[in-house]
């Protein structure tokens, strides 16, 4: 048996989106009857896509620039223009939405930069170190990804009811105590991931640099994380990613309306008296998704390469 | 030459000197915080990690661990602690009515069992305050003031003032006026102040706020015997195997503390029929919704990606770039945003889509699974679409020349050469699809909270996946059941730990590790 065709881990190269394709010049015209029948039917399909893919986002636009606020007036879309939800957003000392999208931005940034940190050691130790217990390590990471934390959440809400006697700064509805719990999933989630990117940065570059006097601690900082800092980005983008959607354990952790996040904040608008708040929630939901789709957009070309060599949108 | 740089000067060690000093600094104060908090398990934790920490950090060797140590850390307290705590509370009786120790039961139970004496006096009460803590001051029979509070018990005060026969004040003490006394009511009400060292002496308690009266325990524990009587009628109540104390005829106090139960939380959920009929619903649901979602969006996104890549299609960067979308919009707020899609009133559907008609889309059973498989679709098809892609423009096309110059057509093509290879080069990452929509906690939650109910007291909903139904068992329902919940969330591990592990060695992909 041959072994299968594995999405190559990203090298330096494969990192842009492959455009070989692309570039290659179009078929010879030969007349519009001929591209109907080659690219005409594709275009269709295409434009299908594109309204499934769109037509929500669209709704929650027209939706935020609708000033009736509400569902209840089943308007065409974009008949209206207005600002004033926006203004609503922030005005609303029931749902207070600056905070909420200071903390998860807080949380976000934080849990991204301290996940793909701990990940990054910890698969520089796997990839260029050989010690006692490595395979197993890896099998082990691997097995902690079968065990998602949502599935221990019981547990997860225990371990801070005691933690809140003894350290109240990382107990209960503290958001350095979320932050913590992120960082106990980041090496079940990122490491394995990272340790394939690192085996394919030729060994041969530290060695060399080994033998002009640098320190391990000198190779990674210098070497391994600038050489892979594209594929770093896209891992921290989508744990910021994971982070900004988690509902489940937030909403255990952060009772106070202050401290809340995004995604608990918006779900109880939702769930209150839903059709009158429909207005003011689409214009949270566009300013909520502007930063992740601005820099999804930037990052696309690596983020797909990122993609096709295992992870998986959290 | 390999030399370590762990105990060599320079700015790396002098930066890793103070890192190491913040760290034990942090450390030593959390371990004394531990400490004064009596726990002990905490303590010693912290105590083994700052050594740990320590020699691996000066040590001359050991460079692996240098790396692995702060995920370590995190790993130990935040996912394999609470894994293993998830596996404990599995095999006990945890949740509302046995919440702790056995202790505390006891304690709770007399606390809750004081009873009037029956035609007893009262005492004329004034209520005092010293800081926030209320104390009660009671005239006694004889004349003389008495003073109690919650943690002191009665006790004669003979500096106390008068106002003609009535005690109404004490030095050190703020006598609270009536209108404190009526913001403060919740508080006065609960107060209850000991009769005398002995829990069985009773208590003072007010029910008014200017008369006192005698509270005797009705629950008596006896810790020799270790049983509860009741000196109203003399019921004797015992410790049962399942953690509550029962009388003879089967009644049970409802405090109860927290026992091994073995593993009747896993063979309850397969026998008992309250739990057995949802359980293997949920769990069929699970899979279908899991499989479908994948196979749906996989197919979709595949489709799109063999039509669209193509060299006589421009513009195929603008629909990638606009095709991504969905995936990058947050997924919590897709969801959101479907519901008002969905919602039967006013949602677009009805309104615009159908013109006006009345579609319970999200509190129909069927319609319901079925619109969570769309919204499902839409939010990952994007994914497919774009690994798909990634895959076509990586197959190499000799094999298709080949194939084509044979005289095979272009579905057979298809078919038999690009779609095998497409999803041997894919599988992995869809078992991982798999694996994350197996949990996939906010597409269900969110949109239908797993709803509807077929009855307002059943235990799962039609849309219900597990992990949102050991939600509803842990937090969302009357009585919360943790040590059930922790239980199916074992099951959840073993399934998906089981198919994930069959799967990828099915596709060889953990061969490549050495």
């Amino acid at each position: 048996m041959t072994s299968p065709a594995i999405p190559a881990p990203v090298t330096g190269e494969p990192l842009a989106w492959p455009s070989g394709s692309d570039t290659t010049s179009p078929e010879p015209r030969r007349g519009p009857q001929h591209w109907l029948k080659v690219a005409g039917w594709r275009h269709l399909v295409g434009l299908l896509a594109l309204v499934f893919a769109l037509f929500p986002i669209v709704f929650v636009l027209s939706g935020s620039l609708n000033p009736t606020g509400s569902l209840t007036s089943p308007d065409a879309l974009f008949s209206v223009f207005s600002g004033q939800n926006y203004l609503d957003l922030f005005s609303d000392p029931r749902y207070p939405f600056a905070d909420w999208f200071r903390n998860s931005m807080i949380i976000g940034f934080t849990t991204a930069a301290g996940s793909v940190f701990i990940g990054a050691c910890a698969a520089y130790a796997f990839s260029r170190s050989r010690f006692r217990g490595r395979r197993a390590g890896l099998l082990g990471l691997i097995l902690l990804q079968m065990f998602p934390q949502v599935l221990a959440y019981v547990a997860i809400f225990l371990l801070l009811m005691t933690l809140t006697e003894v350290f109240p700064a990382i107990g209960l509805d503290q958001q350095l105590g979320l932050i913590m719990i992120y960082l106990g999933g980041a090496l079940g989630t990122n490491t394995y991931l990272m340790y394939g990117f690192f085996n394919t940065i030729p060994k041969e570059i530290d060695e060399s640099a080994k033998i002009d006097g640098a320190s391990d601690a000198r190779i990674f900082f210098t070497m391994i994380l600038r050489l892979s800092l594209p594929i770093l980005i896209v891992i921290s983008l989508l744990s910021f990613i994971g982070t900004l959607n988690d509902f489940m354990i937030a909403s255990i952790v952060l009772t106070t309306p202050e401290r809340q996040t995004l995604a608990i904040g918006l779900y109880q608008y939702v769930n209150v008296s839903f059709s009158q708040n429909w207005g003011v929630f689409s214009a949270g939901a566009i300013l909520s998704a502007l930063p992740v789709v601005i820099i999804f957009w930037f990052l696309q070309r690596y983020i797909v390469s990122g993609l096709t060599s295992g992870a998986v949108k959290g | 030459m390999n030399t370590s740089h762990a105990t060599t000067w320079g700015r790396g060690f002098l930066l890793k000197l103070c890192l190491m000093a913040l760290v034990d600094a942090l450390g030593v104060y959390a371990v004394i915080l531990a400490w004064s908090r009596q726990s002990w398990v905490i303590a010693a934790f912290l105590v083994i990690s700052l050594i740990a920490a320590n020699v691996v950090y000066f040590s001359r060797r050991m460079t692996p661990a240098k790396y692995l140590l702060p995920g370590l850390f995190f790993l130990a307290v935040y996912q394999i602690f609470v894994i293993a705590y998830t596996g404990y509370a599995a095999f006990t009786n945890y949740g509302d009515g046995h919440n702790s120790t056995k202790d505390d039961a006891i304690a709770a139970i007399e606390a809750n069992s004081f009873q009037r004496v029956p035609d007893s006096a009262g005492y004329p009460l004034t209520v005092l305050e010293k800081g926030s803590d209320l104390a009660f001051l009671v005239t006694e029979p004889d004349g003389s003031a008495a003073l109690a509070a919650a943690d002191e018990p009665l006790a004669p005060a003979p500096e106390a003032t008068f106002t003609g026969s009535k005690a109404t004040g004490l030095e050190g003490y703020t006598t609270l006026a009536l209108g404190d006394l009526l913001q403060r009511q919740s508080e006065i009400l609960a107060l209850q102040a000991p009769l005398g060292e002995d829990p069985s002496d009773g208590v003072l308690r007010t029910p008014d706020g200017s008369t006192a009266y005698a509270y005797l325990p009705v629950l008596v524990y006896d810790e020799a015997a270790d049983n509860f009587t009741d000196t109203s009628n003399g019921d004797v109540y015992r410790p049962s195997e399942d953690g509550r104390f029962v009388d003879d005829s089967g009644q049970a106090l409802e405090q109860g503390w927290r026992v091994f139960i073995g593993a009747k939380n896993f063979t309850s959920v397969l026998t008992e029929p309250s739990l057995r009929g949802p359980f293997w619903s949920v769990l069929i649901w699970t899979f279908v919704f899991a499989i479908s979602s994948v196979a749906l969006s996989y197919f979709l996104g595949l489709a799109l990606a063999i039509v669209l890549n193509h060299p006589s299609v421009r513009g195929r960067k603008i629909y990638r770039s606009l095709l991504i979308l969905p995936y990058a919009f947050p997924a919590f707020l897709s969801v959101l945003v479907w519901q008002g899609i969905f919602n039967p009133q006013f949602g677009f559907m009805n309104t615009q889509v159908l013109g006006g008609a009345d579609i319970q889309w999200l509190t129909d059973p069927w319609l319901a699974r079925l619109c969570v498989i769309v919204v499902n679709v839409w939010m990952t098809f994007p994914y497919m679409f774009l690994i798909s892609t990634g895959a076509i423009q990586s197959l190499s096309s000799d094999v298709m020349e080949a194939a084509s110059i044979d005289g095979a057509g272009w579905f057979q093509i298809f078919r038999l050469i690009k779609l095998p290879l497409l999803l041997v080069s894919t599988a992995p990452l869809l078992i991982s699809s798999f694996a994350m929509n197996f949990n996939n906690f906010n597409s269900i939650y969110m949109l239908t909270e797993g709803g509807p109910l077929k009855h307002p007291t059943d235990q799962a909903g039609s849309t219900d996946i597990l992990i949102s139904f050991v939600y509803r068992l842990a937090f969302s329902g009357v009585n919360k059941q943790y040590g059930l919940a922790c239980a199916i969330s074992m099951m959840i591990f073993v399934i998906v730990a089981t198919i994930s592990a069959l799967s990828f060695r099915r596709t060889g992909s953990l061969e490549e590790m050495n």
